[in-house]
């Protein structure tokens, strides 16, 4: 593996090809926020909040940190106006929908986000991907995923997996920001229950 | 749809998982939409997890999970029929049929799609219903075009 | 074995094709394109038929049903070879008296031809008619002379010839060269140079590669592709192995919009045909080269048209856009080196090939080269497919082809590149088409939609009609989009409807900032466009629908009053006949008022009121005026 030399927030790092920067950034301690990113899953690039300013041969442009792979001379910028104006943006369009998320809560004291910038919507789901990706990417269970798009986009549960898989498992619970996913479990339980795809013993 | 069916078109494509939207256009086309078990056995037998076909099916706008009237009606929403007038049509549909777009009456008689563009610009706005054209439709025209649909 | 084998073997065939074909006989041309077939051309050609069966005629006299000629507001449109004599609208009633007067007797039907409002006169022939006269259709041209559904119609007029000298006379490295040196741009709504993505994928060491043609064509109003897939299915299939020669590709697809049936048909009746002789598979005209190409259908999403969400659906997933940190044509469909070019692009590729990048290049301008087929659409008189070379001028394309705006209204904007470009003005006319103008002026030339607006369209509208699109057509996964738009919508939606308040249009610019910078894919970062375009050069527009609760253009429902002027209503009872709603109260000779409790804002009355009264009027911003009292309502005639 050949050694990558790149600059970030004034600092020299060496990385190694193949890495992201938000990669590099962690092995030197530069922290850059995150919403959608788990070191166990494939990056996934939806909450954009990792974005930074890469400068090459003169010319700047804004990239995601946990997609974009390190490059030779590149000068790497994680805080200027641009971006701190753009994650506070996302923040607030993230708190119209969970207002009450530890992360975005957090998240949204260092950007200055108000959290009553945009009007409540109805579903909580930040649409982070963590609850789909685990189950799919290291349960290999497919147990809950991803239906519709754009606005209408939710999680489901495929309640016959569900009902095998979870109860014993609940392993995604403590990934979700929100709580959304625990309240789609909630529901899905609850749905069937009158029909049960789950076994009786299961029930608590 | 019987499974044989499903059988059948999955053989066309030889099995295999990259036609997985090809295989759910055929039974959508055949079938008029596509059943939970159609999905179930999709799953098993191109060895694609069902969380995968769901979103597909959702995601995209051919399919539908849940059976469709027998007329369907598509009223173009595409920018030249849009600047002619097709908002005014969609209302009058709308108020005629009791049905919003994606949905499908009670008696199962019509389902309404909006779409965009069927390339027929100059007979904007346009209104599509069992394949047959209506071309410059106008709101007060909507109610007799419907009435020929048993 | 196919039936053609070697570049001589086709020669051979190609002249037996010609030397069979009379061009003294009498041919009918029918234009068989998807919008002449939803005004009844299938009916003409079955009658055609008959009629010929009749009058004894059928062997004398040869029927061609062609793809689409363009002229798509005058359809159904024939013309009848040798003399090339072009009738319009033609109906299945008219079809006994064209075959005994025009075949028979040789005499033309005048009231069948073009009639030129500029001049008053008849003209006869296809080519003098002022729309196709002024257009360049080099690419498009052909549809008129083939039956998409026949390979012998498409080799008589020289296909395949292109591939032919390619395969023969010239090195894959020969072929990328005169395409680069043509420097032929995109057709499909980037402009990047094809021969550089071309030679980015012919470098790459890995093997496997993948040419793909996109016929996912979404814009709404543009319908370019469609046509050319629909009437000359060989034109794509013959530059799509000419690219696959050049890069070093065996295996290529076309992803073509389950939407377009007739596309699909012509397409795979293409493939099998040019299979049978020999055009596709191993060893194509002894050359060595194999080359297979499979259809894929999309399945309705918009964003499927976006060059790395096409690919995901083509590996049987859902259309999500993937970063393009590493561009497609180093690793796209499976990770492999793919190229992927618009259906437009493609069919451009043979002509370039025959008669040289030279040519090409001497079409068009300095950075735009060759033709761009536009889709002419909207408020305008000639709705069709005109085909001109860049550096043509907007003004020209609209008025001297398009005809002008119909019903004597006024030009205001015409909108092109889609849900990702934006509105050009009236100052801005002259302006000489091509991609690097276009996006200077705040637009961009995006598939060829262009859509024609006037003084009766609602700027604020079109912004939110556009952001209603792609709300619905996001792929969902990233937050600038998704929620980005969600608000945009809410906002313009609000505003449209009297609801707007101060500091919308900054908070609208905010959002717009962060999905041109933040957005993950080409859908997303454009979308603010139609609302910053509009915004730019009708600015007063939103500000009079915020301040003033004013639409100027006098069409957003909530914002506007149908008002009958009692000074000029005669009371004829037409519009209150036809309200669907029952909302206008009126009775002979009293002046009709339209109950605002009940008006749906459907705008019949206002089609309605006959012109040379023009009583019903529409208002907005003001309050309506109360109903006269009812002594005043009666309408005294004079004796």
């Amino acid at each position: 593996m050949s050694e990558i030399h790149l600059e970030i927030d004034g600092q020299e790092v060496k990385a190694s090809e193949g890495m992201t920067l938000l990669e590099a950034a962690k092995s030197v301690g530069i922290y850059i926020p995150t919403l959608c990113y788990h070191e166990k899953l494939e990056p996934y690039g939806g909450c954009r909040l990792c974005i930074v300013e890469v400068e090459q041969g003169g010319r700047t442009k804004l990239v995601v940190s946990c997609v974009y792979p390190v490059e030779s001379g590149i000068v790497v910028r994680t805080r200027t106006e641009k971006i701190d104006r753009i994650r506070k943006m996302i923040l607030e369009l993230q708190l119209a929908h969970a207002p009450d998320s530890f992360e975005l809560v957090e998240l949204a004291k260092e950007y200055g986000a108000d959290p009553n910038r945009f009007e409540k919507e109805a579903s909580f789901c930040i649409h982070c991907g963590l609850c789909v990706r685990y189950c799919a990417e290291v349960k290999g269970k497919h147990a809950v995923g991803f239906i519709d798009r754009g606005t209408r986009k939710e999680i489901s549960f495929i309640p016959e997996i569900a009902a095998q898989e979870c109860w014993q498992c609940k392993e995604c619970f403590e990934l979700c920001p929100t709580e959304a996913l625990q309240a789609a479990y909630v529901l899905t339980e609850s749905l069937f229950s009158v029909n049960p795809p789950f076994k009786a013993d299961t029930k608590h | 749809m019987d499974k044989q069916r499903i059988d059948q078109i999955i053989d066309n494509y030889h099995g295999e998982a990259s036609y997985l939207i090809q295989v759910l256009l055929d039974i959508q086309s055949e079938n008029n939409w596509l059943p939970k078990e159609a999905l179930e056995q999709v799953s098993e037998r191109l060895a694609v997890p069902l969380t995968r076909i769901q979103h597909i099916a959702t995601f995209y706008k051919a399919f539908s999970l849940v059976p469709k009237g027998r007329h369907g009606i598509h009223i173009c929403m595409g920018t030249a029929c849009h600047v002619r007038g097709a908002t005014r049509v969609l209302d009058a549909v709308q108020d005629l049929t009791g049905i919003k777009p994606g949905e499908t009456d009670l008696d199962l008689k019509f389902s309404l799609e909006t779409v965009n563009c069927l390339g027929c610009c100059a007979l904007g706005p346009v209104v599509e219903i069992d394949g047959k054209t209506h071309g410059k439709m106008v709101p007060a025209e909507a109610a007799a075009v419907l009435k020929n649909y048993e | 074995m196919s039936l053609i084998n070697s570049p001589a073997e086709l020669e051979t065939f190609r002249q037996g094709l010609v030397s069979q074909r009379d061009p003294n006989k009498p041919c009918i041309t029918l234009c068989s394109g998807s919008a002449c077939h939803a005004t009844g051309s299938h009916d003409v050609a079955t009658s055609l038929a008959a009629e010929l069966e009749k009058q004894g005629l059928s062997d004398k006299v040869d029927i061609r049903r062609t793809g689409c000629h363009g002229f798509c507001e005058r359809g159904p449109i024939i013309v009848i070879h040798p003399d090339e004599i072009c009738y319009f609208q033609i109906k299945p009633e008219d079809v006994p008296e064209i075959i005994s007067e025009t075949i028979q007797n040789k005499k033309v039907i005048e009231r069948l031809l073009f009639d030129d409002p500029a001049t008053n006169e008849k003209i006869i022939n296809e080519s003098k008619i002022p729309f196709y006269e002024n257009q360049e259709r080099i690419v498009f041209g052909s549809n008129s002379s083939v039956d998409p559904k026949s390979i012998d119609d498409y080799l008589a007029i020289g296909g395949y010839s292109a591939l032919t000298k390619a395969l023969s006379t010239m090195s894959p490295e020969d072929v990328l060269e005169e395409v680069k040196k043509s420097n032929l741009r995109g057709r499909g709504g980037g402009g990047f140079p094809a021969g550089r993505k071309w030679e980015g994928s012919k470098n790459d060491p890995e093997p496997v590669k993948y040419v793909i043609v996109n016929a996912d064509e979404g814009d709404p109003g543009a319908y370019m592709d469609r046509s050319l897939l629909e009437g000359n299915p060989h034109s794509i299939l013959e530059g799509l192995t000419l690219g696959a020669y050049a890069i070093g590709s065996h295996e290529g697809y076309v992803y073509v919009r389950q939407e377009y049936p007739l596309a699909v048909e012509n397409l795979n009746t293409a493939i099998q045909k040019a299979e049978e002789y020999g055009f596709l598979g191993k060893n194509i005209l002894g050359s060595g080269f194999d080359f297979v190409v499979k259809v894929h259908k999309g399945a309705g999403a918009f964003v499927c048209g976006e060059s790395t969400a096409l690919m995901t659906a083509i590996e049987g997933r859902v259309g999500e856009p993937r970063p393009k940190y590493i561009r497609s044509n180093i690793k796209g469909l499976w990770e492999k080196p793919s190229v992927l070019n618009n259906v437009e692009t493609w069919a451009n590729v043979p002509l370039i090939i025959n008669k040289g990048a030279d040519w090409f290049a001497g079409i068009g301008t300095e950075g735009s080269k060759g033709t761009k087929i536009f889709s002419l659409v909207g408020k305008i008189v000639n709705t069709g497919l005109v085909e001109v070379p860049m550096g043509t001028s907007l003004r020209d394309i609209i008025f001297k082809i398009g005809g002008g705006i119909p019903g004597g209204r006024k030009f205001k904007a015409v909108q092109t590149g889609g849900p990702s470009g934006g509105c050009i003005p009236e100052e801005l006319l002259d302006l000489p088409v091509g991609f690097d103008e276009l996006t200077k002026a705040g637009s961009m030339m995006g598939s060829g939609g262009m859509i024609v607006m006037d003084e009766d369209t609602c700027m604020v509208d079109v912004a939110r009609y556009f952001i209603a699109f792609l709300t619905d057509e996001s792929c969902g996964k990233c937050v600038p989009c998704r929620e980005g738009l969600r608000q945009m919508l809410k906002i313009l939606t609000n505003i449209t409807r009297g609801q707007g308040k101060p500091g919308d249009i900054e908070l609208l610019e905010a959002l717009s900032e962060t999905a041109k910078e933040a957005a993950l894919c080409a859908l997303g970062k454009s979308a603010p466009n139609p609302f910053l375009s509009t915004l730019h050069y009708f600015r007063d527009e939103y500000e009079a629908h915020i301040n003033e609760k004013r639409c100027p253009a006098l069409s957003c429902k909530e914002l506007i009053s149908f008002y009958i002027d009692p000074s000029k209503c005669k009371a004829c009872m037409v519009c209150a006949r036809k309200c669907p709603a029952d909302a206008i109260i009126g009775g002979k000779n009293k002046v009709h008022i339209v109950d605002q409790t009940k008006c749906t804002k459907c705008g019949t009355c206002f089609e309605a009121c006959p012109p040379r009264f023009g009583a019903v009027t529409k208002l907005s911003g003001v309050p309506v005026p109360e109903p006269i009292p009812e002594e005043e309502r009666t309408i005294r005639k004079r004796k």
